[in-house]
């Protein structure tokens, strides 16, 4: 073997020859840990038991589902990730991974993970996670982000079906409490976002994206954030009513919630010189909050489905 | 005696083939293991025959 092995077009057109790491980063590590608490927890809160073996090689499987569904996304919004200071170093934009090696990856590992997570637990939670990758890469990614404002309200339903997928592994179907955790994040998924976009606004305006921040300005979205807040607040809070929630949920949820919508108040009674003048303190404080606040509400219902067998929490 | 000339891209790519061969062997151990837990918790059990038409019936 010589140096001639070494594919010199590659390393001229600046990719070819990219790290592990660097397909590992393809796969969104930090989206992909959210979806593995998440599926986890719906899992855990179902009824009934699944194999440990089996529920370890499940959640798995929708990791990479979800990582795979992630590599589509990079081949697809290369051009808008060059642009954005957030996303420009990723590995596709930055040049360490061609597009077309992003989308044979991703094709290639959400098919290998639908069927691995058929074959392992069931034909729902199969069925449910290759749409999940289909409406994060079709209809979130190609069709609505470059499209409408309300992209991110509808694609927010993508990162919402784990827990439900974690339900389906363990029951072979889905029920109220599923789709309650489905909505937590659904509703919650907007006003995180959004309040995002507030102090990173121009990241989008020069990719062209169209957030509500640049179609119909700061004042209709601190509206729409706290519109949504109201509205996320008494599903969460619901939530608690099911046999996924418990006393120790319960409490979680209302302290949580007041706290988001003080939140949410805070920004919606601000004007954009106020924001300015300290440097969006508030929205950050708020976003930073959203994070907490959904960890809060599924590390709650964990808390209630690990102290079920002691008698402790549960209705 | 080598004579290939050590290049930096040599090394990134021997850390691309060991990571995928911990990938891939991983893998073999998680079906293995997956074998396991559905043969043992019934999942590929082989349900029992039907039970077959009795002489009695037959004779009727």
């Amino acid at each position: 073997m010589s140096d001639a092995s070494i594919n010199t077009k590659a390393v001229d057109a600046g990719y070819g020859d990219a790290g592990f790491g660097d397909y590992f980063a393809l796969l969104k590590p930090r989206v992909m840990s959210l979806v593995v608490f998440t599926a986890f927890v719906g899992l855990l809160a179902a009824p009934g038991a699944v194999h440990p073996m089996i529920g370890f090689a499940s959640i798995l499987f929708i990791a990479v589902g979800g990582g795979a569904s992630g590599a589509l996304n990079m081949w697809w919004d290369a051009d808008i990730d060059a642009v954005m200071k957030r996303t420009k170093s990723r590995p596709v934009p930055s040049g360490r991974i061609g597009a077309d090696e992003a989308k044979a990856l991703g094709i290639t590992l959400s098919v290998f993970a639908v069927v691995m997570l058929w074959l392992a637990s069931n034909v729902v939670a199969a069925g449910l996670l290759a749409f999940t990758i289909f409406f994060y890469v079709v209809i979130y990614t190609m069709w609505l982000k470059r499209w409408t404002p309300q992209n991110i309200v509808i694609g927010g339903a993508s990162g919402a079906f784990p827990p439900m997928i974690g339900w389906a592994v363990a029951t072979g179907g889905v029920s109220v409490e599923s789709v309650l955790m489905f909505a937590i994040i659904f509703v919650w998924t907007p006003p995180h976002f959004w309040a995002l976009c507030l102090f990173m606004n121009s990241d989008y305006e020069k990719a062209g994206v169209p957030m509500l921040t640049v179609t119909h300005g700061r004042r209709v979205t601190r509206n729409h954030i706290l519109a949504y807040t109201l509205v996320l607040a008494p599903i969460a809070i619901g939530a608690g009513f099911t046999s996924i929630g418990g006393p120790i949920y319960l409490a979680v949820a209302v302290v949580l919630n007041a706290l988001f919508l003080i939140g949410a108040f805070r920004i919606w009674r601000r004007s954009e010189d106020a924001a300015v003048a300290d440097k969006y303190r508030v929205e950050k404080k708020f976003f930073a909050l959203s994070l907490f606040y959904l960890f809060g509400h599924f590390g709650a219902i964990m808390a209630q489905a690990a102290l079920a067998p002691y008698g402790i929490g549960g209705w | 005696m080598s004579f290939r000339e050590e290049h930096e891209l040599h090394k990134r790519r021997f850390g691309r083939n060991v990571g995928l061969g911990v990938v891939l062997g991983s893998f073999v151990a998680l079906v293995f293991g997956l074998t396991i837990a559905k043969v043992t918790s019934g999942d590929l059990a082989i349900q029992p025959a039907p039970q077959s038409v009795s002489q009695n019936e037959v004779s009727q």
